[in-house]
């Protein structure tokens, strides 16, 4: 009895989770088609690298992987510099403004983009930001910010003071506080929070569609241009997205548990 | 863990004539955070409001002046105003209730063990890591599409007619589309919070005599409620600046038939060159954004509280 529900249950729970990720699926086998073969629902194909040698020869597609990747990482960098001594001051040293400040640092995340577009858009006209890998990095960063303080707040919770205390009264200075102590026990914490700031920054777009153009567009502003294609494109657009996309769902799928704090901070553990 | 109680690790070092000056530089370690996030809020915000009450348009720079409210009257008589309220809501709330009855449904599901059910996970959770851009056009090009797409294809199996998705259902498209990317979020946090339910709860209500239908109602749903007070409020945010699913498939049509705020917005301001509608705009999203957020801030603050 027991056994045949859970074999049922397993059932379902397949179908359900591969009708959900068909899509991806089907834009995976897409890639390795021709062009022409790409149009036919076949599963049976030769597959071919070809749309990926097309995409690589057709357009800049590196320029466009290497602004997503300078964008993400470089934004998550200034993040960092920016959050972790507002979390270690906030987790060790709270003060009565701490818990206010850190829920108005979470409240600026509530601001639509759409709400500021008008006058950012403006502002880097006037500053020669606009299709800049500068400007995108400041509006990522400022976007990230609030989750990066929160998450590292958090991990710096979980540190026992007394560890701290004791390391103190062995007579170590704060650098050596921080570098032997607070450094290995944080940087797991650290390093998820790195990866999720990497994946909000990569998948980003109503900025990048906005903002940038030939110049500074990221893979996500770059992937909008195939929304007007000339000709036959299934099997390029294919293989585009599928080396945009495969990285980060990677990361994505290591990062799961952490994904779960960071977005709701800390709400939901 | 408790933040609040934890005394001050630097109390207890050095004299207590020292407390005071590393206190103030510590104040130093917070600013630039503050700071920045501070002028991310103030600047550009109030630019909007500023924008909003004045005339100013990118391709006549003769216009200027105090506008009052005309900017706000000129929205809200424009055509496209109340189809884009309207199709905010619809999205807004058609995404949520879809997301939310099916994520509590798959964690529950979930929540029991079967072969393999870390990968399916895995399975599950993609479309979230998936960039808005890629998932519009692989959903415009591989499903929806009336020649070459999967439904067309099924349907032409069957002997029916292709559907023009785009032009006869644009809002519904979008509202899959942006639902099929949401699902995981909502999945993941609530297949996370069923987690911590204490099963020895779920046991004492099966041996009380409770079926599995009550058990759901009146032992998951409860416990879950914070996890999707949560789903909700995040969720809102983002999908009140739903853009680049609209942008990268039907535009905002066909007519306004599926233009929401954000992209009002965007064609009043950006495309349009109407700095002071599109401003006006911008100023209504915020409203409308704030009002969700209170309610979220609250609750994070009872939380943080908690602790």
């Amino acid at each position: 009895m027991k056994k045949s529900g859970t074999l049922i249950f397993g059932i379902i729970g397949w179908v359900i989770a591969i009708i959900i990720f068909f899509p991806i699926f089907w834009m995976t086998i897409t890639a390795f088609k021709t062009e022409r073969g790409a149009y036919s629902p076949d599963l049976i194909f030769m597959p071919t690298l070809e749309s990926f040698r097309d995409v690589f020869a057709r357009s800049n597609y590196l320029v466009f992987v290497l602004n997503s990747i300078y964008v993400s990482i470089g934004s998550t960098l200034v993040c960092f510099i920016f959050a972790i001594p507002a979390a270690y001051k906030m987790s060790f040293f709270p003060t009565l403004k701490t818990q206010g400040r850190l829920l108005w640092m979470l409240s600026t995340k509530m601001m639509p983009a759409v709400g500021v577009l008008v006058p950012i858009y403006l502002i880097f006209k006037q500053c020669g930001l606009l299709d800049n890998i500068f400007g995108l990095i400041i509006i990522y960063t400022l976007m990230n910010l609030p989750i990066a303080v929160w998450m590292s707040y958090t991990y710096f919770c979980e540190i026992p003071a007394a560890i701290l205390e004791a390391g103190r009264i062995d007579g170590a200075t704060l650098w050596q506080e921080i570098w032997h102590l607070l450094r290995p026990m944080t940087l797991p914490g650290l390093s998820s929070t790195g990866l999720i700031l990497i994946i909000f920054a990569w998948n980003e777009a109503f900025w990048s569609i906005n903002l940038t153009g030939a110049n500074a567009a990221p893979l996500t502003a770059f992937i909008a241009s195939y929304s007007s294609p000339e000709g036959l494109f299934f099997a390029k657009l294919s293989a585009a997205s599928l080396l945009a996309v495969a990285p980060i769902m990677v990361l994505g799928w290591l990062t799961q548990k952490q994904l779960v704090q960071g977005l709701t901070f800390g709400a939901v553990k | 863990m408790s933040v609040a109680t934890q005394p001050p690790v630097s109390a207890p070092v050095g004299t207590p004539g020292d407390a005071d000056k590393p206190n103030r530089l510590l104040g130093l370690l917070e600013l630039p955070s503050v700071g920045a996030l501070f002028l991310w809020m103030i600047v550009p915000l109030a630019l909007t409001v500023y924008f909003s009450f004045i005339r100013f348009s990118l391709l006549n720079p003769d216009v200027s002046g105090f506008a009052g409210f005309e900017n706000y009257q000129y929205l809200i008589e424009d055509e496209a105003f109340w189809p884009a309220i309207i199709n905010t809501i619809i999205l807004v709330g058609a995404v949520l209730i879809i997301t939310i009855v099916f994520g509590v449904l798959l964690a529950v599901l979930y929540d029991r063990e079967f072969f393999g059910k870390n990968v399916a996970t895995l399975l599950v959770i993609a479309p979230f890591f998936v960039m808005p851009t890629v998932s519009a056009l692989i959903w415009k090009n591989f499903i929806f599409h009336p020649d070459y797409g999967l439904i067309a294809f099924v349907l032409g199996k069957v002997g029916l007619r292709p559907i023009a998705w785009f032009t006869d259902f644009p809002l519904l498209s979008i509202i899959i589309i942006v639902a099929w990317e949401w699902l995981p979020f909502a999945f993941l946090i609530l297949f996370t919070s069923l987690k911590s339910l204490d099963s020895e709860q779920k046991e004492a209500a099966s041996i009380d005599g409770a079926n599995p239908i009550q058990l759901f109602f009146f032992i998951i749903v409860p416990h879950l409620q914070r996890a999707i007070g949560v789903v909700v409020m995040i969720e809102t945010i983002f999908l009140l600046s739903i853009f680049a699913e609209i942008y990268t498939t039907t535009s905002g049509g066909p007519g306004h038939a599926s233009e929401n705020l954000a992209f009002l917005v965007y064609s009043l301001g950006i495309q349009g060159f109407n700095v002071g509608t599109g401003s006006a705009g911008g100023i209504l999203a915020v409203i409308l954004a704030n009002i969700v957020a209170y309610f979220l801030v609250k609750m994070l603050a009872k939380n943080l509280k908690g602790r």
